[in-house]
């Protein structure tokens, strides 16, 4: 049921689905994951992406970074659009993977309800949300997955008093046909799970941590490194979930082996964490052991 | 063989639905269209109709499950009234700007706040400027014939089409209306192709961000920018007026119904007065119009508007010269201003030479009962009135009928 990653760098797919240079950041975390989701995704795919980072990473009219159809939609509707591409699909006798690719934002907040009633007529689609916890595209605004005491343009000089929502476990409630979580620092485990999607029928969510060194405050070479020390660290675990049965997977699943990481060791080197106060980061530090105890108990020491 | 039938105006759009071969339902419900869609449903279900039906969990959404469906080429349909007519105001203005060439009935309703389920025509009018074409139906054979020759319409200029009828008064009276034949429909609808229909062998991408100005794409060309893609959307849209009287003739031709798509005249041919209206209004200003004649010698006719967006500013302003007096009734204004109707007929009007005694009747609104004895008083005074309105009156509209 785990996944363990099958592709590595030798034998990834050399070909590329992306053209090179694109409107992305230095360091962008989303880059990586697109150019890599595509090559497990393919060719027969058409994507739905509502304005996010990507809707600019892709390119300006009349020019495109992607060489696979692409429908622009608007911030509620990715959901909704994609399953009426899929509904076409389906009239014209056709597999292609209708691929809704979209933000925490278009996500957890104005497409929720879309995708609510997606995942509830278990549209046959896959939806991938790259979350980097905050709206990045308007230039980093709070969003219903900014964690507790991020700084951001709306919640600036203290940081973001609430938690933020845990969306996959709000996915989860759907029963979807398999939901992931991944992080752009482990893109091959991104990759197997595309796979692993591709093979499923129904609603597959995957939901990826994606840091964003302009948002988060981090230099540009340390977007893998950052991603690793939230998995690292506890912080942010990857699993899947299939059948009602969540699995911790890859990093997280070694993680039952061994001692996580000092959450501050994620959080000194990010610039909008750098209100969290002692207490804060004690209480965050005691959420995740206590997260992780229950793991342990649960999946033994593996 | 086409037979006559006697139903509601939602199951005459529902069957003029499935006789077009419709791909694509998504449909939430609302009060008064529900019953199109339950009829859908049902023959999906029955098997006698070949389409997708996806129950969306809002307007918003089955607007945006037609978006995704035209833009892979295939056929899709849905309806609604009122606030989900509001709800999906966003992707009717992404319909439009994507040139996506969606059918759509609204079977019109008044806005909340407050609530009312009752007729009015202040939905489809706040939905004006979203670049949709925009006809109103008459009554249950004008439902039938207006939506397929919406679909021909839609699909010939590559602009949606909403097909407005009256909330009750036709949705949910029954009337005989002639069922057309479906070999005889598929030769005039032929099936839906788009050929910019999303396909992974020769990927594009749609609805990318624009920038202001023109742009070279990879070969060199230069692409319009924004305002030159929505300038060709405006240029269409007058275009489209053309194309749907092109398209009646051909209905006319094999139906053997039509021949006023634009505006419908009622005993014009000699009228010196003449009440203009929208939907089942102008239906129930012919019995005014014929009493007014009979009773009061008064040479008075009725214009409808079929066509509403794109607006037949030259159609109207020339069948308008030589007139003593124009009477607008209706049922939606812009607030604060006056008949949304109204504006558009005095704005046609001022390049021309003659420019007849204008005056605005709002009427009906929520469902207001519209008695005819009221419409007929409120007519003959207008007539009768001897010398012209003064300007600052004859723009301010007058409501009728109210309970103040």
């Amino acid at each position: 049921m785990t996944t363990s990653a099958k592709t590595n760098v030798l034998n990834l797919t050399e070909e590329e689905f992306m053209h090179p240079g694109n409107r992305a950041c230095s360091g962008c975390g989303l880059s990586i994951l697109y150019r890599i989701g595509l090559k497990a995704l393919g060719r027969d795919c058409i994507f739905v992406v509502p304005p996010c980072c990507l809707t600019v990473v892709q390119g300006l009219h009349p020019v495109a970074a992607t060489q696979l159809p692409v429908l622009n939609c608007t911030f509620a509707s990715t959901a909704a659009v994609a399953s009426g591409v899929r509904a076409a699909m389906k009239r014209l006798g056709r597999d292609t993977q209708v691929v809704a690719w979209a933000g925490d934002g278009g996500t957890a907040d104005i497409g929720i309800q879309a995708l609510s009633g997606a995942l509830e007529r278990v549209e046959n689609i896959i939806y991938i949300c790259y979350d980097n916890e905050a709206y990045m595209n308007t230039g980093v605004q709070r969003s219903g997955t900014t964690p507790g005491g991020a700084l951001t343009t709306t919640t600036p000089y203290s940081g973001k008093v609430e938690a933020s929502k845990n969306l996959p476990a709000i996915i989860a409630a759907h029963n979807p046909a398999y939901l992931a979580t991944c992080s752009a620092s482990y893109p091959l485990d991104f990759h197997d799970k595309l796979l692993k999607a591709k093979s499923i029928k129904g609603l597959k969510y995957l939901h990826i941590q994606t840091p964003c060194p302009p948002g988060w405050g981090i230099e540009e070479h340390m977007t893998v490194s950052i991603g690793r020390a939230a998995v690292e660290t506890g912080l942010f675990d990857l699993y899947e979930i299939e059948n009602g049965q969540m699995q911790l997977t890859g990093p997280s699943l070694q993680l039952l082996k061994k001692p996580l990481r000092p959450v501050s060791e994620y959080l000194d080197h990010q610039v909008r964490f750098r209100k969290l106060d002692a207490a804060r980061i004690s209480a965050m530090q005691a959420q995740i052991d206590q997260k992780w105890a229950g793991f342990r108990e649960q999946f033994g020491q593996a | 063989m086409a037979k006559t039938i006697i139903e509601s105006g939602n199951v005459a759009a529902a069957m003029a639905v499935q006789l077009a071969r419709a791909e694509v339902i998504a449909a939430y419900p609302i009060t008064p269209q529900t019953p199109v869609t339950e009829k859908l449903s049902e023959l999906i279900t029955r098997g006698e109709m070949d389409a997708e039906y996806i129950a969306v969990e809002s307007e918003h959404s089955a607007m945006s499950v037609c978006i995704g469906a035209a833009s892979c080429g295939v056929r899709p349909f849905t309806a609604t009234s009122a606030n989900g007519l509001l709800y999906m105001s966003e992707q009717l203005h992404w319909a439009a700007g994507a040139r996506l060439p969606i059918v759509m009935c609204v079977v019109n309703r008044g806005l909340g706040a407050p609530w009312s389920v009752w007729n009015d025509h202040q939905d489809a009018i706040s939905q004006r400027d979203t670049g949709w074409i925009q006809v109103f139906a008459k009554d249950h054979q004008e439902i039938v014939d207006m939506t397929l020759k919406a679909f021909r319409l839609a699909e010939l200029v590559h602009i949606p089409v909403m097909v407005n009828y009256d909330g009750y008064y036709l949705s949910h009276t029954y009337m005989p209306f002639e069922k057309p034949d479906a070999a005889q429909v598929d030769a005039f609808l032929p099936a839906f192709e788009y050929k910019h229909a999303l396909n992974p062998e020769r990927p594009e991408s749609l609805n990318t961000v624009t920038l202001p100005d023109s742009r070279r794409d990879v070969d060199g060309v230069l692409r319009g920018g924004y305002m030159d893609i929505r300038h060709n959307l405006h240029q269409e849209m007058y275009l489209a007026m053309e194309v749907w009287q092109e398209i009646d003739d051909e209905f006319q031709k094999i139906f053997g119904r039509g021949g006023a798509p634009v505006l419908d005249p009622y005993r014009l041919d000699d009228a010196e007065f003449v009440v203009i209206a929208m939907g089942t209004l102008a239906n129930q200003l012919r019995v005014v119009v014929d009493r007014l004649r009979s009773e009061d010698g008064l040479k008075i006719g009725v214009l409808a508007v079929q066509m509403y967006r794109p607006f037949p500013n030259t159609l109207l302003a020339e069948a308008l010269q030589g007139f003593k007096g124009v009477m607008v009734f209706e049922k939606g204004l812009s607030y604060g201003d006056q008949g949304a109707l109204y504006g558009d007929i005095k704005s046609a009007l001022y390049p021309y030479p003659a420019r007849p005694r204008l005056s605005n009747y709002i009427v009906g609104l929520g469902g207001r009962d519209i008695p005819t004895e009221s419409l007929y008083q409120t007519t003959k005074a207008a007539c009768e009135q001897d010398s012209s309105t003064p300007p600052a009156e004859a723009n301010a509209p007058q409501w009728i009928g109210l309970q103040l």
